[in-house]
């Protein structure tokens, strides 16, 4: 039974992938609507403040980033790790990971107060910012990704596609470190600085960008109507599991060592007792609904053989991931800074007070638009490029049942 | 860094003038000065490092309820009370370049007032990260935003542990020439950058001096002889969140 392994763009004629195109355009449209609004008449009408300074499209911006490093998995355990079946994976990883961050960054140049000044962040470096270093950094993973894809694309240089993939391996998590950075360094909050973020924002890409590979593989073989097997889906969502229980690791490692310095107590108090909505959306969406639930699906029995449970599994993970930065993004600036500890604090300038912020649907609308941006590039670019495999049936990726590639 | 965003004064236009005149009188009658050199830096040379501007606040003296800084500061660079034209944002997304903080100390329930400003850090986060280096600390240690690369990325308000930095939220009408405000760039207290450089006072501290407590001292951190310098050496000063180690330049006493 064996068979080769070959990729082919989809068709791309149907009712329904001219609806998708149409539905996410549609999407983008409305996003840059509520762009030239905000920017038109100013940061006032979103529900970013003086003292929620980032808002819901850093959620959104930061989600799409972090999972643009993490999707690049499957091609890094193919390449990388030289796992057989991961390697027919490894094309729709390393597009993802493009189209992902380009939606990221979408959005939060967009949400600038002065977008028209890329240039300027494009020209002007000051090398001891993270912020700067990430912009290299995002900007040299497009470069490396895109180089990544094309020498596994073209035959004649299909002997480089390792190099390319190992740098882009290393790159990527480099890029999650910055990334994780831009809070680590934050030396004036107590919900942030702490070096744990770095690698809390690697493992959360893991599990972040497995989920939304999980999803786009699937919605991808099952509108194509292309055979997915068992193998590659069920090694994808047992990875998924472990990634899960990674970020929960780290989630209880930040928090304890959170609680046990006593200047950090108030910030812990306020986020895992009587943090309100932020409370909330810890125990109830980021650990029971977007960690627990998940881990115990993909690894029960039964349920974790189901593959609308496998779907339903990696979609907890995607919610609760957005739980988890609204959290850490929103939770932890709502939280007041502490300049005098061990005094009641008042001003005209809300200071010693929980701050209260409800995000604007412009905002939540921008953020949409950097996702739709990211799936219409990922749905043209498997139209027009070989990028999905036509089958991807045990018995073309199973190594045990036939040689790939 | 070099001052580049310091607004244009009449000073620098007669500082042209004159070594104008210098030129032309010098090519007329060699060996001949018709004209004296200045004492005060002429605008059009960069800061030096020599002087550290600084404030002390004594809270001893400043009044609970008394608001003459802020409402000096407000008239001064045209925001707050002073600039109506910033009526669409809510009190939380209005800029407050100073503010006064009242702080009750817990355990022996001692009130204290003080106004809180940019500490002008010699180690300021909000340099740190900028991406563009539009936030910048002069060589005098005064921390300002260079409006003319400010991308409006907001990191400097994440990174500051006083809360001294503002976003503008949207346009702005009635602008002073020497505090532009431009919507969706970065502001804070620029110490009255405008004055200090032509040997002035901020507007702050002259009006506490003037119609209030007198809780206010401005001057140079390096000139031992200075005013302030005398005050912090004999009663001490305090930095707010002196744990970061940012050596702030506004240093506070009775906290």
């Amino acid at each position: 039974m064996k068979q080769v392994l070959k990729y082919r763009e989809i068709e791309g004629k149907s009712t329904g992938f001219w609806i998708l195109l149409g539905g996410l355009g549609a999407l983008i449209a409305l996003a840059l609507g509520a762009v030239l609004y905000m920017e038109h008449e100013g940061h006032y009408v979103t529900g970013m403040s003086n003292q929620i300074v980032w808002g819901m499209p850093h959620v959104f911006a930061i989600f799409l980033i972090v999972t643009a490093s993490g999707i690049l998995n499957p091609a890094s355990i193919g390449t990388v790790f030289g796992k057989t079946l991961y390697k027919p994976l490894g094309r729709l990883s390393a597009l993802l990971a493009i189209a992902m961050l380009i939606g990221g960054l979408m959005v939060l140049v967009l949400d600038l107060g002065h977008p028209d000044r890329l240039i300027v962040a494009m020209t002007y470096y000051n090398f001891k910012s993270i912020f700067a270093w990430n912009i290299i950094l995002y900007n040299g993973f497009l470069a490396v990704v895109a180089i990544y894809i094309w020498l596994m694309m073209e035959r004649k240089m299909n002997k480089y596609y390792p190099a390319a993939g190992f740098i882009a391996f290393i790159w990527r998590l480099i890029l999650t470190t910055g990334t994780g950075s831009i809070f680590g360094f934050l030396v004036a909050r107590q919900a942030y600085d702490a070096a744990l973020l770095a690698p809390m924002f690697v493992i959360m890409s893991f599990a972040y960008g497995l989920a939304v590979f999980i999803l786009v593989l699937m919605a991808a073989y099952a509108w194509t109507k292309r055979p997915l097997g068992d193998a590659v889906l069920f090694r994808l969502k047992n990875l998924l599991g472990v990634f899960i229980a990674s970020v929960l690791y780290f989630v209880a490692v930040y928090h304890l060592t959170n609680l046990y310095a006593a200047e950090n107590s108030g910030v812990e108090h306020f986020i895992l007792m009587d943090g309100g909505i932020y409370t909330k959306l810890f125990w109830i969406v980021q650990i029971l609904l977007g960690s627990l639930l998940p881990l115990a699906m993909v690894y029960h029995p039964t349920i974790g053989k189901s593959r609308p449970a496998i779907a339903t599994a990696a979609a907890l993970v995607i919610i609760g991931g957005f739980a988890q930065l609204y959290v850490l993004l929103i939770g932890g600036q709502a939280y007041p800074l502490e300049m005098f500890p061990g005094y009641e604090v008042t001003s005209s300038f809300f200071d010693g007070q929980v701050n209260s912020y409800s995000p604007s649907i412009w905002e939540i609308t921008l953020g949409v638009g950097g996702i739709a941006t990211s799936l219409l590039m990922v749905t043209i670019a498997v139209r027009v490029l070989k990028f999905l495999p036509v089958s991807l049936e045990d018995a073309v990726v199973d190594p045990h049942a036939a040689k790939a590639d | 860094m070099s001052d580049t965003s310091k607004p244009m004064d009449p000073s620098r236009r007669q500082f042209i003038s004159k070594t104008g005149a210098a030129t032309g009188a010098a090519m007329i009658a060699p060996g001949v000065f018709l004209t004296t050199p200045a004492q005060a830096k002429p605008a059009d040379q960069p800061v030096s490092n020599d002087k550290r501007w600084g404030i002390l606040v004594d809270t001893n003296k400043c009044g609970n309820g008394c608001n003459a800084c802020i409402t000096a500061c407000e008239e001064e660079n045209g925001w707050g009370s002073a600039n109506p034209s910033e009526d669409h944002s809510s009190p939380e997304q209005k800029a407050q370049w100073i503010r006064k903080v009242t702080i009750r100390d817990k355990a022996t329930q001692h009130v204290t007032t003080l106004p809180l400003m940019c500490q002008h850090c010699e180690n300021p986060p909000c340099v740190d990260v900028c991406p563009t280096g539009a936030s910048f600390k002069r060589e005098d240690g005064i921390v300002l935003v260079d409006k003319h690369i400010c991308i409006g990325c907001r990191y400097c308000m994440m990174a500051c542990p006083y809360k001294a930095r503002s976003f503008v939220h949207e346009d702005l009408k009635d602008q002073k020439p020497w505090a532009p405000r431009g919507k969706g760039t970065v502001e804070s207290c620029t110490m009255c950058v405008h004055r200090v450089d032509e040997d002035g006072t901020p507007a702050c501290v002259e009006a506490c001096n003037a119609t209030a407590g007198g809780a206010l001292r401005f001057g140079d951190l390096y000139d031992e002889n200075s005013e302030i310098s005398r005050e912090l050496k004999q009663y001490g000063g305090k930095e707010i969140r002196a744990d970061l180690n940012l050596n702030t330049g506004v240093r506070y006493r009775g906290i």
